[in-house]
């Protein structure tokens, strides 16, 4: 692993009485691309403000490099922010607001012209300098954001959800174009966003936030994988969570019926959670199947088709290219591996809520 | 379609002929002949004269230092007030805004009874021992006058345009290095141009041409070009030279709307 870069320590917040950040522990490394994942009022964007400086944290501490900069105004962190819906200064060209940084820091003017010119072909937007920010789409907008912020050599960028007014093709293009220049500039990204995708897509490292607390922390395949609660695993992609009882080591009770699984230490007759994904479960013969249903819905979503499938007073969700019309018998099977086993929520903010995203 | 809109705007086609087109026609009229109607440009020569000339060069200093003191007061509280969103901006907007619910001239006549050798500011004074305070009937009083009265058509606008400013553009100058001082004259003062350009046209102008002021707190000492043209309609009778002058302060106004809108346009 990198060396570490920032660190955040007991760090809480509260607005009006209202807790926002309770307690918060980070450790975020060199070179890496790391995303703060949650949905709004999570604490995410208030996080990235603390790293930047615009707010202070009621309790705690921010260590950059190995200094304590909490109480360090913004215009002196070794850090820039992209903020959501670009920011970028109206009355100045582009070329004069990539030079913003540098004509604060009194650097030459050759120096100054040699990096606008590198940060543009950066942001694939050669000879557009002289034009006001705008005439630009809001993608090239951003891109001058992000322009403007990384010719001050950051350490780090943190980016506040910066592809939020942007429409789904040109995010998905703007996401292959921050990966590329993150490799390029080698430097540590902080990504705010409650887009799962976007964190699945770009990340090193998710940190899935709810509530002020941090849910978990994991590559995007741990985290899409092996959830360690209800709320995470809901908040990533469709899955089923089904309440179920561990019977012993390997061997679940799902809605009365017994399943193998993989997992061991969760003792003996224990109430628990399971994740299945939507792609995890196998629609077959009825015979063949662990337990029986009738599919109740179908729809085509272009990739796979996405099916309800009724079975033991459950509604599984089930995701499969194969179409099953609806009132078709099916049996279900789910692979051991692929059944994840969650301890049951211990607080409220831990449980799955429904979101509209 | 278009004609019903016509037609909706036939009340203000009348009203603009009535009282805006027509008159300015017959300003141009009276201040273009003689008594006899031969066409004369000795009524807009007539602002050569030593007496016209000085109050006119008086009416543009004494408005240009309101406009400025009006501009210094005005920032920093419209600065605050854009700061201050929600319930407290609002309540001090209010009280800037209140005083103007009030008449005009009963605003006027309030700062000649306080402002007056025997008014209630000098009161004051004398009972604390104080020296008295003789600014009635002199410019001092005059630019107080401008300023108190023309203050709310500043801060306004300056307030509309800063609280426009997006928060996080003024954290993003933070954000590249810039502190307090370079932010501001940066971003925020660049910013707020098209604000200080409506502010400053909507005190200069009325200052420029007011009469009711000078009058109340200038007595008859300090003659403003607005004094001068009001008595030539009202006292000499003499519409053929009031008209002369109005235009003549016309264009001065009109210089100054396109000095703001080529400098607006060079913002741009």
């Amino acid at each position: 692993m990198q060396k570490e870069l920032i660190k955040l320590e007991h760090i809480s917040k509260s607005f009006d009485g209202q807790m926002v950040l309770d307690d918060l522990e980070l450790k975020i490394h060199e070179n890496e691309f790391v995303t703060l994942l949650g949905p709004s009022g999570c604490g995410k964007t208030t996080t990235l403000r603390i790293l930047g400086g615009f707010v202070h944290p009621d309790t705690g501490s921010v260590i950059f490099d190995g200094q304590n900069i909490t109480n360090m105004p913004p215009n002196k962190r070794q850090l820039n922010t992209v903020f959501q819906k670009y920011a970028l200064f109206t009355h100045m060209t582009i070329a004069e607001n990539i030079a913003f940084g540098l004509k604060i820091k009194n650097k030459p003017k050759s120096y100054i012209e040699d990096k606008i010119q590198y940060a543009l072909k950066l942001v694939n937007l050669e000879g557009y300098g002289k034009r006001m920010p705008d005439s630009l789409s809001g993608g090239q907008q951003q891109r001058i954001a992000i322009a403007r912020a990384i010719v001050n050599e950051p350490k780090v960028l943190l980016l506040d959800e910066p592809l939020g007014a942007l429409d789904l093709k040109l995010r998905q293009e703007m996401q292959y174009e921050l990966i590329r220049m993150k490799n390029e500039l080698g430097i540590t990204f902080v990504y705010v966003t409650h887009d799962q995708e976007e964190a699945l897509t770009m990340s090193d490292t998710i940190v899935v936030m709810n509530q002020g607390y941090i849910q978990q922390i994991g590559s995007p395949e741990s985290i899409y994988n092996e959830p360690e609660n209800a709320f995470v695993a809901d908040f990533i992609g469709d899955s089923n969570i089904i309440a179920a009882t561990m019977i012993e080591d390997k061997c679940v009770e799902i809605l009365g019926t017994r399943f193998s699984c993989v997992d061991t230490g969760f003792g003996r007759s224990r109430p628990v959670d399971v994740v299945i994904r939507p792609e995890d479960v196998e629609l077959v013969e009825p015979e063949n199947g662990i337990i029986t249903g009738v599919v109740t819905h179908l729809i085509f979503k272009g990739v796979h088709y996405e099916m309800e499938v009724m079975a033991n007073g459950f509604e599984w969700l089930v995701h499969s290219t194969v179409l099953s019309p609806v009132g078709q018998k099916v049996g279900i099977r789910v692979d051991p591996f692929n059944i994840q086993i969650m301890n049951k929520p211990e607080s409220e903010d831990e449980e799955a809520v429904a979101l509209e995203l | 379609m278009n004609s019903k809109k016509n037609i909706l705007a036939a009340p203000y086609a009348v009203w603009s002929a009535v009282f805006i087109v027509i008159p300015l026609c017959m300003i141009l009229y009276y201040g273009l002949t003689d008594k006899t109607g031969a066409f004369t440009l000795e009524n807009i020569a007539a602002i050569a004269s030593v007496g016209h000339a000085r109050a006119l060069w008086r009416s543009i200093l004494l408005s240009v230092i309101s406009t400025i003191i009006c501009f210094l007061l005005a920032y920093p509280l419209a600065m605050i007030l854009a700061e201050k969103k929600g319930r407290a901006g609002g309540f001090i907007i209010l009280l800037f805004i209140l005083p103007m619910w009030m008449n005009f001239l009963l605003r006027t006549l309030a700062w000649q009874t306080l402002l007056e050798k025997t008014g209630v500011i000098n009161g004051i004074l004398s009972f604390f021992g104080l020296p008295s305070l003789r600014i009635i009937n002199t410019s001092y009083a005059i630019v107080l006058g401008m300023v108190y009265n023309f203050l709310p058509f500043m801060v306004l606008p300056l307030y509309n345009a800063l609280s426009k400013i997006d928060e996080n553009v003024i954290n993003a100058a933070k954000d590249l290095g810039a502190n307090k001082i370079q932010t501001f004259f940066h971003v925020i003062l660049p910013l707020s141009v098209p604000g200080i350009i409506s502010g400053i046209t909507m005190v200069f102008v009325p200052a420029l041409t007011t009469f009711v002021i000078s009058t109340l707190l200038g007595g008859s000492k300090v003659l403003l070009i607005g004094n001068v043209i009001e008595q030539e309609f009202t006292q000499a009778s003499n519409w053929h030279l009031g008209s002369g002058l109005s235009i003549v302060l016309m264009i001065f106004i009109i210089i100054n709307m396109i000095v703001t809108a080529l400098f607006e346009k060079a913002e741009n």
